[in-house]
């Protein structure tokens, strides 16, 4: 592990924010065409993108489709990530791109005038909105919820209780989004960061250690958002080449019928 | 005694010497750096060349430069221990302490200049004293009780982290707001919410310094893109311990609406 982060290092500095781009490129669009375009469900299964399932209110535009009325919220709070946010910066706004000299100098984007470099505002005009990620956690945990409920349907196939490899698929899935979800800095804040004085508070030694384990989670955070952004795309891409008839769900255990 | 006094006061003043060749043995190659001569109107790089000894760092092969071929080449150093933070500067582009930096972790050439965030006064020394300006904006520890206090474990473990801090001002010289954006009238920099985190978090302390963090010191100009973080040469995690704690506490102060009726209800 340590061999790859060390080689990772040493690759030209425009490798991590073009990889950056990519990746967060083909997600949205192959996410935006899934839930756009397919059904969502097989059998027990239901996507990752589809869920909690609401109903589509009539009056909805016809390219509105039910899973935008849920995406909003996960997407906003990928949108709003403290780590997702130094990516994005680094990648899309190229401010910076890097860490070097040569790399940060003075850039006069195409896209910010001349005086790029002095009018730069940070997260002080448009990007002071970053600070609602805690109303998108709050929303997320209801969705992470939601996702908890539909690893474990996955386990009630058409014979009843049984462990499939889209069971163990869907729980993974929901493990490393919850990991994401409760490693969030705002969550940590909430959880004791807000407190100055742990000895003051009815329960502080209890409120100290939930912080003191979601800081340990939150070292890895950057780990979770990647493996559970891709461990969606994995458990989404496994619904659909069950749907199409590319392979079957193998089960491990058959406990029913 | 008098031998050892004697003793004593060489190694005294060897300590502060470079590494003599002898003393480590030559490893047979060189070592080839480019260094940044000239001040604040401007300056080039020159070459020069010292015999590689194993174990060297930055700062030695700059002092043997310093001792053997350039003798008005000007570097700020104290402890040569990273302990101290005077031997900040730019290797190869990135901030770095010379004293920690060993050479043969470099390949090839090697670039060494100042700290381009700051003035430059000659050579390898900026004037930094701008971070000592900031300093004193910052609203000092005070405390409704009389030290000194009782205080449990649990309270502090959270303050040992940013105490650790050395003032290489390192993480102000990679910051892209202060280098490249040159926001320092309104910007305190990574090292002063490192100061301040320290001094919102204690648990004795009384001050309210969110306003202060928000509007003189330009908080929200950072967007946590990490670079402090990753040339601290202590380890501190600057961006996830120290910033978005304080952005947190903002946003609670200042963004969050449901906080902010909650206040209005309390009649705060």
């Amino acid at each position: 592990m340590s061999a790859i982060s060390s080689a990772w290092k040493r690759l030209p500095w425009w490798v991590e924010p073009m990889t950056v781009v990519l990746v967060l490129s083909a997600f949205g669009l192959y996410s935006f065409v899934a839930i756009a375009l397919f059904p969502g469900e097989f059998r027990q299964f239901v996507s990752p993108f589809y869920s909690p399932e609401v109903p589509l209110p009539n009056w909805m535009p016809g390219f509105v489709t039910a899973p935008m009325l849920v995406l909003w919220i996960p997407l906003g709070f990928r949108a709003t990530c403290y780590y997702y946010r130094k990516a994005y910066y680094r990648a899309f706004f190229f401010d910076p791109p890097a860490c070097k000299t040569g790399v940060q100098q003075k850039m006069d984007r195409f896209w910010a005038g001349k005086n790029a470099a002095e009018g730069y505002r940070g997260e002080r005009a448009l990007f002071v909105w970053n600070n609602i990620h805690r109303y998108f956690l709050y929303a997320s945990i209801i969705v992470v919820l939601f996702l908890w409920y539909e690893a474990f349907r996955t386990l009630l196939g058409p014979q009843g209780f049984q462990v499939s490899v889209g069971s163990l698929l869907w729980f993974l899935n929901i493990v490393l989004l919850s990991a994401y979800t409760f490693s969030c800095h705002s969550f940590r804040h909430l959880i004791g960061g807000n407190k100055d004085c742990y000895s003051c508070l009815r329960g502080g030694n209890a409120r100290r250690k939930t912080y003191n384990f979601v800081s340990r989670l939150n070292l890895q955070h950057p780990q979770w958002a990647w493996l559970s952004l891709f461990s969606l795309l994995a458990t989404d891409l496994y619904l659909r080449l069950l749907q199409t008839g590319v392979i079957t769900d193998f089960v491990i255990i058959p406990f029913g019928g | 005694m008098d031998r050892d006094a004697a003793n004593d006061k060489s190694m005294s003043s060897k300590a502060h010497a470079p590494v003599a060749n002898e003393d480590l043995g030559k490893s047979g190659g060189t070592a080839k750096l480019k260094i940044f001569r000239g001040d604040a109107e401007g300056g080039r790089e020159v070459d020069y060349e010292i015999p590689l000894v194993e174990g060297m760092v930055i700062l030695d092969a700059v002092l043997g430069i310093q001792a053997e071929q350039a003798p008005d080449l000007a570097v700020r150093w104290n402890c040569k221990a990273a302990h101290c933070g005077s031997c900040s500067a730019e290797i190869n582009g990135k901030p770095a302490l010379l004293c920690k930096s060993r050479v043969d972790e470099y390949d090839g050439e090697i670039h060494v200049g100042p700290m381009r965030a700051f003035p430059v006064i000659k050579d390898l020394v900026s004037d930094v004293s701008w971070n000592y300006e900031v300093s004193k904006g910052i609203k000092p520890f005070q405390s409704d009780e009389q030290a000194p206090f009782t205080m449990y474990e649990e309270d502090v473990e959270r303050l040992y982290e940013p105490k650790k801090c050395i003032e290489c001002f390192m993480c102000q010289d990679v910051c892209h707001v202060l280098r490249t954006h040159h926001k320092h009238a309104e910007f305190a920099g990574p090292r002063f919410f490192v100061r301040n985190q320290w001094l919102e978090m204690h648990p004795m302390d009384n001050q309210e310094r969110l306003h202060d963090l928000k509007e003189d010191n330009g908080l929200g100009y950072c967007n946590i893109t990490k670079c402090c973080t990753e040339v601290c040469p202590v380890g501190i995690k600057i961006t996830d311990n120290s910033i978005i704690p304080l952005k947190e506490r903002v946003a609670d102060e200042y963004y969050d609406p449901a906080k902010w009726l909650m206040r209005k209800i309390r009649g705060r």
